[in-house]
């Protein structure tokens, strides 16, 4: 079947394309060149007057894990507020701050997005992540594996392996845990927390191991580099939430030495101590500090009002956050020498100074930073807010005159510590498309997606230009995934299920003699019943693996 | 005949996965780690092959054909049991939406203890691998542990080597409530458990006495439950110098009314040691025949945990009255179907009502199901997957036989599909 996009404004940033006028062909699910000569059009839709992006792509969000479900069930009242009823096409479930697996796959693809990436994937819970994320309809999904707090790797740096046997053992992992990326939370704080330390900066050792989060995200960088794995090292950095952690921030770049490295949801780290209330915002100094190193690239984790939970691999600052709890529950759990999570329900409030603020500097960030080739649009789902709130983010992003209208509701001496009512930057479309799509895709090393050139997977998202960016983004006219339309004016018309995406690095096959052994003296699991195989992701016959390729392989 | 190795069990909770079983043809045999729960568990003949309609065999088409048209003239079906693996309960959790089923798992009633606990304050809670290398003391509340899971102490507790404490034979165990009924929470060395007994029903009065010391504040008797108070103070001394305590319960044991506010008690007095300056953690048991499959599935799949009703077309959970014997007493159900792939002896209960009963083959029932379809159970007729007691590990069960019995799956989608 060939179907003709006739006449729509393309901003497809990866092919250099802003704005132009122009068709799109798909055929057997691919976008292809127009066909030469006599070719008939089996569907056709007249786009003009309309916007095409290729589908969004959610580089960081908490859709797939077992933390997530804790909230979920931590949460009843939440999802009281917003039951999904079962149609004819879709599965009922529930919304709002932690949707249901269905309710995710619908709701992300009613906003024109076609792939979420789980951050926070533990080796020990990869089964579960990427079972949740089999049952998430048409999205594709993937994961990065969480390093860093595992005890395996911090008796290997204890021990001084060389750089070889991390690698090795980070490569092996990543194929173990079918991940696409490599995330580390907190780093070695997860584990500082078990021997009871509360805090863990950057070049504090963790009390039995010895090692500082400086040492571990330098082996780890230094790990994804040398394997040759697209997707910088993720990095969740020491001290989350805690007033003056932009100098941990600014020191955690400066001590990364210029290899990659991902620093995710970093409004939550650019936190100062000036003022009456000694929180102030960093945001200056962080985006000055992006600007320079090229090395780095972030994600916002922009807060938004109102109720949400965060779930994190971070039980050490989850637990100190607890205090903030609203309602008043909270669980966190310390996870087999892995990793561990915290889950405390938060309710963002305008007229809350803290919160008013940290409104303020994920803007600010957003704004300061030049290159949105290097800086990604999240909310760090849901714990800056539900991802149902992309398009007001959007808004807030594009749109000048709205955001000083909201500016001047927040908490008034909130309103004074923030530089956001003189920034007169207002996103393009461009580069809206660039933070969500292209970037995301090459970020990522996603070959053939987020990108409207020929031989790319149909994942098409066409909105009708409206002034009003939140209307616009909430509800796309069509989203084609993979070339079949699933969405038409913002409802689903259609399901199928995406594919997962991993990256499968070469380790030395030794590594698995000492893990072996390992895991026998110490794990509660056999090394062979850890290993996640390539028939769990598929035996079901709606699941798929996408190996993507290493750097120095692509063609 | 062939052996297989690294079996991993769905039955005993703990997800030990060293069993060494022995294949001919259908019958199995645990030659290695079996233990009283796993082995009788794994070698349990096939004795049903052929499903049946009103007593009747039949082929599989016929009896998914019957059990369709007996659940098309429903307006309010139960599914009861949910005792099966990932894969089952999605198939369970479609057809439920589909029919507007309410959802139950059979063990719901003693999670819910825990369900409350977690939904009205949280914890702090941890895994058996961290519990295995850590843990210093354990505290055994109101269970008799090895019953329960019989290789606990041995795989957990009394390993050779742990990472992080030098002697494992020196961790100190504690019970409170119940008396363990053998050995196995002795060290190695010959150190015996403390046990400090009382009635189940003071279990509340007897936590919350501990609690209270924990936290410092005066208490004004000298006994509780049959405890004396200094022995209270003792135990709560012990888990404030502990490095890593660990409090165990098991949520179905606390059988009397109201033991949510026990496990929430356990759970607030954790929190409270944290914030003394060491760690402690929870650790609810459980796990067993897929009680936490059901509820990590329903979970992600509805929002709520596995006792929830469809019949409004959108999840709705509530704890206690969609309690199947609740629903079939008041005469609130007109069908029910009970799904039970783990265990022959967890019959459904008996009703006058229309019933299709998914379970695993060797099933006899007081009073023959309007459908009974045997079906393979999960890490022995089929691979799988099934949740740990902790929660967090999800093992991979394997296929170690060739039964030609159909998956859970299979028979509840093809239900699902005929309607």
């Amino acid at each position: 079947m060939l179907i003709k996009l006739t006449g729509g404004a393309v901003y497809d940033p990866a092919s250099g394309i802003d704005g132009a006028k122009q068709d799109i062909y798909i055929q057997d699910g691919r976008i292809v060149n127009k066909p030469v000569g006599d070719f008939k059009v089996d569907k056709e839709y007249d786009l003009n007057g309309k916007v095409v992006m290729s589908g969004a792509i959610d580089m960081h969000t908490h859709i797939g894990g077992g933390k997530g479900n804790i909230a979920r069930t931590l949460l009843p009242e939440d999802h009281r507020q917003d039951p999904v009823h079962r149609t004819d096409i879709c599965r009922s479930g529930c919304g709002h701050a932690m949707p249901s697996t269905f309710v995710t796959g619908y709701r992300y693809a009613e906003m024109g997005y076609t792939a979420g990436f789980e951050p926070a994937v533990l080796p020990i819970n990869a089964r579960q992540a990427h079972m949740e994320m089999a049952d998430i309809p048409i999205l594709d999904k993937g994961g990065y594996v969480l390093m860093g707090s595992d005890d395996y790797l911090l008796r290997m740096l204890t021990a001084k392996k060389d750089q070889k046997a991390i690698n090795d053992y980070v490569a092996f992992t990543m194929q173990a845990a079918k991940a696409i990326g490599v995330k580390v939370v907190n780093p070695g704080g997860i584990s500082a927390f078990k021997f009871n330390q509360r805090k863990l900066d950057l070049d504090e050792q963790n009390s039995h191991y010895g090692v500082t989060p400086r040492e571990i995200l330098r082996v780890l960088a230094t790990a994804v580099k040398e394997l040759g794995i697209t997707h910088p090292l993720h990095v969740h950095g020491c001290n989350l939430g805690v007033p003056g952690n932009m100098n941990t921030t600014l020191d955690t770049i400066q001590g990364i030495g210029g290899l990659p490295m991902h620093l995710t949801h970093i409004q939550f780290h650019s936190y100062g101590t000036e003022g009456d209330f000694k929180f102030s915002s960093g945001a200056a100094q962080i985006a000055e500090a992006v600007n320079l190193n090229k090395n780095i690239t972030i994600d916002v984790g922009q807060i938004l009002f109102g109720q949400t939970v965060t779930a994190s691999g971070d039980n050490m600052r989850q637990h100190a956050n607890h205090k903030h709890a609203s309602p008043n529950k909270w669980v966190t759990m310390d996870i087999e020498c892995d990793a561990g999570c915290g889950v405390v329900p938060f309710k963002y409030k305008d007229q809350n100074f803290v919160n008013a603020l940290q409104w303020a500097i994920g803007l600010e960030t957003f704004l300061l930073v030049d290159d949105p080739w290097r800086i990604f649009l999240t909310t760090d789902h849901p714990n800056g807010a539900p991802f149902t709130s992309y398009p007001h983010l959007i808004r807030l992003l594009m749109d000048r005159s709205f955001r000083n209208d909201v500016l001047a509701t927040i908490h008034p001496e909130a309103q004074k510590m923030t530089t956001l009512a003189s920034i007169e930057r207002e996103y393009s479309l461009q580069e809206i498309a660039i933070m969500t799509r292209a970037g995301a895709a090459r970020l990522i090393g996603l070959q053939d997606r987020g990108a409207l050139s020929a031989g790319n997977w149909a994942d098409i998202t066409v909105y009708t230009d409206n002034a009003d960016r939140q209307l616009m983004f909430e509800k796309p006219d069509y989203v084609f995934k993979d070339g079949e339309l699933v969405v038409v004016d913002g409802k689903v018309v259609h399901t199928k299920w995406g594919t997962t995406h991993v990256v499968k690095p070469d380790f030395d096959a030794s590594v698995e003699k000492d893990l072996q052994k390992y895991f026998d003296r110490f794990l509660t699991m056999k090394l062979g019943n850890f290993k996640i195989s390539d028939d769990e992701i598929t035996e079901d016959g709606r699941g798929s693996l996408t190996v993507h390729p290493l750097k120095g392989t692509v063609a | 005949m062939a052996e297989i190795t690294e079996v991993p069990s769905p039955f005993c909770g703990i997800g030990t996965d060293d069993l060494c079983i022995q294949v001919d043809g259908v019958s199995l045999k645990v030659v290695e780690n079996g233990c009283a729960v796993n082995t009788p568990a794994f070698e349990q003949a096939i004795t049903d092959t052929r499903p049946r309609v009103d007593g009747k065999d039949v082929s599989l088409d016929e009896a998914v054909a019957r059990a369709a048209a007996l659940l098309k003239n429903t307006n309010q079906p139960v599914i009861g049991g949910c005792a099966t693996d990932v894969n089952g309960m999605r198939a369970l959790l479609a057809l439920a939406d589909r029919s507007g089923a309410v959802v139950d798992n059979m063990n719901f009633t003693g999670a819910r203890n825990n369900f409350l606990a977690l939904q009205d304050s949280g914890w702090m809670n941890t895994t058996l691998a961290e519990v295995k290398n850590r843990c210093d003391l354990l505290l055994v509340v109101g269970v008799d542990l090895e019953s329960f899971s019989p290789r606990f102490f041995e795989r957990y507790l009394w390993n050779e080597e742990s990472m992080f404490l030098d002697d494992t034979g020196k961790r100190e165990v504690i019970y409170l409530g119940k008396t363990p009924s053998g050995n196995a929470s002795t060290s190695p060395s010959g150190q015996k458990a403390q046990v400090f007994e009382c009635a189940n029903e003071d279990l509340p009065d007897v936590v919350a006495v501990l609690r209270a010391l924990v936290k410092g504040n005066p208490i004004r008797v000298d006994s509780v439950g049959g405890i004396a108070v200094v022995d209270l103070q003792g135990i709560a001394d012990k888990l404030k110098a502990a490095s890593y305590s660990v409090v165990t319960w098991a949520a179905g044991a606390l059988a009397y009314s109201q033991a949510e506010l026990t496990v929430q008690t356990i759970s607030e007095m954790v929190k409270d040691i944290n914030n003394q300056n060491t760690r402690s953690s929870g650790l609810p048991l459980g796990g067993k025949e897929g009680d936490q499959t059901a509820n990590q599935v329903c979970g992600w799949t509805t929002g709520y945990p596995a006792r929830t009703r469809f019949s409004s077309g959108y999840p709705e959970y509530d704890p206690y009255l969609n309690d199947t014997n609740a629903l079939l007493a008041n005469g609130e159900a007109d069908a029910l179907v009970w799904v039970q792939a783990f265990n022959a002896k967890a019959v459904p209960p008996v009703t006058t009502l229309p019933t299709i009963v998914v379970g695993r083959s060797g099933m006899t029932f007081a009073k023959e199901p309007d459908v009974f379809i045997p079906v393979g159970t999960p890490g022995i007729d089929h691979a799988g997957h099934a949740y740990r007691m902790d929660n967090v590990v999800a093992i991979r069960l394997k296929k170690l036989r060739e039964s030609a019995l159909p998956s859970t799956f299979d028979v509840l989608n093809a239900i699902e599909q005929a309607l």
